[in-house]
């Protein structure tokens, strides 16, 4: 119902190629451009839709990408992480794809056969000393095709109290992220967790097994496409189904 | 052998049940079988339903002798789906699951889980101030009770039971503070994004007066029974070794790192709630051992108790007309408003009848936001906070739904066990206690 409804973006207006392309004209253009995340309204389908939003449409947000200067003590952290790098024989660039700096957190996206280099980079550098470690996140991103699988690692520098997040990302065809045990012996744990949830292989640890759930089980639960489980609960008669397939309000 | 220490043939060996008073035979029955192996060592399981554990750990150690030569954790048992089960909530209900994780720090969770929120919210800097004076409250009793917590059962483990029952009873003063003011003492989804859901009953600065007032004597009784005497000391001191080296790469924090010397505490370093104002000191020792960590936690304690005194001035000197306890923003507090009535504690009147008899928009309203919840921008935010175990944080990722897209924990407990190999090995087997103790692990946080 709501996809025929859409013809898609409003056509642009080519007429006027000799103008200077207008910021939001463009950012809109982007906006457009993202995949429709969302359709609809009140989490409702198969109803007949008399409030008229049943044809909304809300897209995924562009990923971000920040230019410079990022703000705070960030522009030292790259700066240093450059020189750091090139003293190692690769590049920024090369070694990280973008930078995001959004709401106070400086975050590294990091290409991953590079992971490892810079993660010792930026332990050993005295101007950088990342040297606590603090954990690997996974997050599954099901429609961000090529990328699904993130691991998301967190470290503090407690020599100069600042922080940093490094984002490394795999597609699902190919699940692979080189693991940080040999730089951060904490990562040991974290890396067979998030391979426990989400599946990501973390090539060079000693020993990945699972480790929150039984030795056995099928699955990696903490993806997107793991459905929630849990048993329809009977009261008086009535049947409530589990929490993700219940009706949704959102 | 005698029927206790039943044994049978394995594709791994031989394997024991031990029944007690046994000890003798196994080792006997196992020297024969290493003589005839030309192996020389023990597997013993430990756990996971072992008293000193902490919960359901389970070790496995190998033993030459006495001596454990490799230890292993195995966890996992207390696994429950947290941060799955929260994808499929709104953001405010996962308070409620949150809370649960490290079912001794409740508080702390919640906490956490609130900043990263709102961070994402971009609502830092407009949480009521009184708000932030509530949560330091209730983080720094919870720090007490999670702390005594940790001592106490240590004693049980040791063989203490006085300690353990003197413990315990301190906590449970701070567990009915807890219900008093968030009508539970455990679970409490008291603190919410945009502040916490309910300003402090009348009557609760007072009982928390006393709680203060006679909290330091019975300090004093525990310190009495643990500080010097011999069988406790024998068993801490210089047992379960770490050295700052080691926690650095082992991502050790908290007490124990406090134990090697460094003043790491993110109260002081990274402050958030405005932990900045107040007056206290990041105690450290410079033992690197169990009775350092014993004796952390307890100056930790009388430092939570200089807090609380500075929380309570604040709130309860003149009160400003306006002064709320949750976010002056009709899209995101939580509009109900509980209240006591005649007949026991329920939905203010005053409230009922707005929406009820008043204004479609505000029950539309009310119902949208109860229902349906607030949205959250697109992002990721990772909020850390000192929690009695170390750094404990929230790494929340939105996808500008009104659900988290995916939220971590980063639970100190989780990160701090892996270094009980590091502690233990080499060790003694009864030291094993000791150390588990000593780091003060809660399972329902490794596991979430």
């Amino acid at each position: 119902m709501t996809e025929s409804n859409q013809s898609g973006p409003p056509n642009d207006e080519e007429a006027d190629g000799a103008q200077a392309p207008n910021p939001a004209e463009i950012a809109g253009r982007e906006r457009l451009s993202e995949q429709v995340v969302r359709t609809g309204m009140f989490g409702v389908s198969g109803t007949p839709d008399t409030s008229g939003y049943g044809g909304l449409q809300v897209r995924r947000p562009p990923p971000l990408s920040s230019p410079r200067p990022y703000g705070g003590y960030f522009d030292d952290v790259a700066d240093a992480l450059s020189d750091s790098l090139e003293q190692a024989g690769l590049s920024f660039g090369d070694a990280i794809e973008r930078v995001v700096a959004d709401r106070g957190e400086l975050t590294f996206h990091v290409r991953r056969e590079h992971l490892p280099r810079v993660a010792r980079q930026i332990r050993d550098d005295p101007a950088l000393a990342f040297e606590l470690f603090s954990g690997v996140s996974g997050v599954h991103y099901p429609l961000d095709e090529g990328r699904e699988l993130h691991a998301v690692y967190h470290v503090v520098s407690i020599t100069h109290n600042r922080r940093l997040r490094l984002e490394v990302s795999a597609p699902d065809s190919d699940p692979h992220i080189p693991s940080l045990v040999d730089v951060y012996p904490s990562a040991d744990w974290h890396e067979r967790e998030t391979w426990d949830f989400f599946g990501i292989v973390f090539d060079g640890h000693p020993a990945l097994t699972r480790i929150e759930m039984p030795d056995d089980w099928k699955g990696h639960p903490q993806r997107k496409d793991y459905p929630l489980g849990g048993i329809p609960v009977e009261y008086r008669g009535a049947t409530i189904p589990p929490p993700d397939e219940r009706r949704a309000y959102e | 052998m005698t029927t206790n220490a039943a044994d049978e043939e394995t594709a791994e060996g031989r394997v024991y049940t031990v029944g007690g008073a046994d000890w003798d035979e196994v080792v006997a029955s196992a020297a024969e079988e290493s003589e005839r192996s030309g192996e020389e060592h023990i597997v013993v399981n430990m756990g996971p339903q072992h008293p000193s554990t902490h919960g359901v750990l389970r070790l496995i150690l190998t033993l030459d002798g006495e001596t454990v030569t490799e230890l292993r954790p195995v966890i996992g048992y207390l696994h429950t789906g947290i941060e799955k089960n929260m994808e499929f909530r709104t953001w405010t209900q996962g308070v409620t699951f949150i809370t649960r994780a490290d079912y001794l720090m409740p508080l702390f969770n919640e906490t956490a889980y609130c900043l990263a929120v709102e961070r994402l919210l971009g609502i830092e800097d407009r949480i009521p101030d009184r708000a932030q004076v509530i949560r330091v409250l209730m983080m720094e009793l919870n720090r007490i009770s999670s702390h005594l917590t940790g001592i106490g059962p240590f004693g049980l483990e040791l063989g203490a039971t006085t300690v353990f029952l003197y413990g315990i009873r301190e906590r449970e003063k701070v567990l009915d503070l807890f219900e008093l003011i968030t009508g539970l003492r455990m679970n409490h989804a008291y603190i919410r994004p945009g502040g916490v859901i309910q300003d402090l009953p009348s009557g609760a600065i007072e009982k928390i007066r006393e709680f203060l007032e006679i909290m330091p004597r019975q300090l004093s009784e525990i310190h009495k029974l643990f500080d010097s005497s011999p069988a406790f000391t024998a068993r801490t001191k210089g047992i379960a070794y770490l050295d700052l080296t080691g926690c650095m790469a082992l991502g050790v924090t908290g007490p124990m790192l406090r134990s090697t010397g460094l003043p790491w505490d993110l109260r002081k370093s990274k402050p958030y709630c405005g932990y900045e104002t107040y007056e206290f000191d990041v105690v450290t020792n410079e033992t690197c051992d169990a009775y350092g960590r014993y004796l952390l936690r307890m100056d930790e304690i009388d430092q939570s108790l200089r807090i609380i005194g500075q929380c309570l001035d604040r709130l309860s000197g003149r009160r400003p007309a306006n002064d709320p306890v949750m976010i002056d923003d009709a899209k995101i507090g939580w509009p109900a408003r509980l209240a006591l009535g005649p007949d026991g504690l329920g939905p203010a009147p005053d409230h009922i009848a707005h929406i009820m008899g008043q204004s479609m928009e505000a029950l539309i309203h009310h119902f949208k936001l109860v229902t349906e919840g607030f949205r959250v921008p697109a992002g990721q935010a990772y909020a850390a906070i000192e929690s009695p175990r170390g750094e404990l944080a929230c790494h929340v990722v939105s996808d500008g739904g009104t659900r988290p897209y995916r939220v971590h924990v980063r639970d100190p407990s989780f990160c701090n066990l892996q270094s009980l190999p590091a502690l233990a090995e080499g060790g003694m087997l009864a030291d094993v206690i000791s150390s588990v103790a000593s780091i003060d692990p809660v399972i329902g946080g490794v596991d979430r």
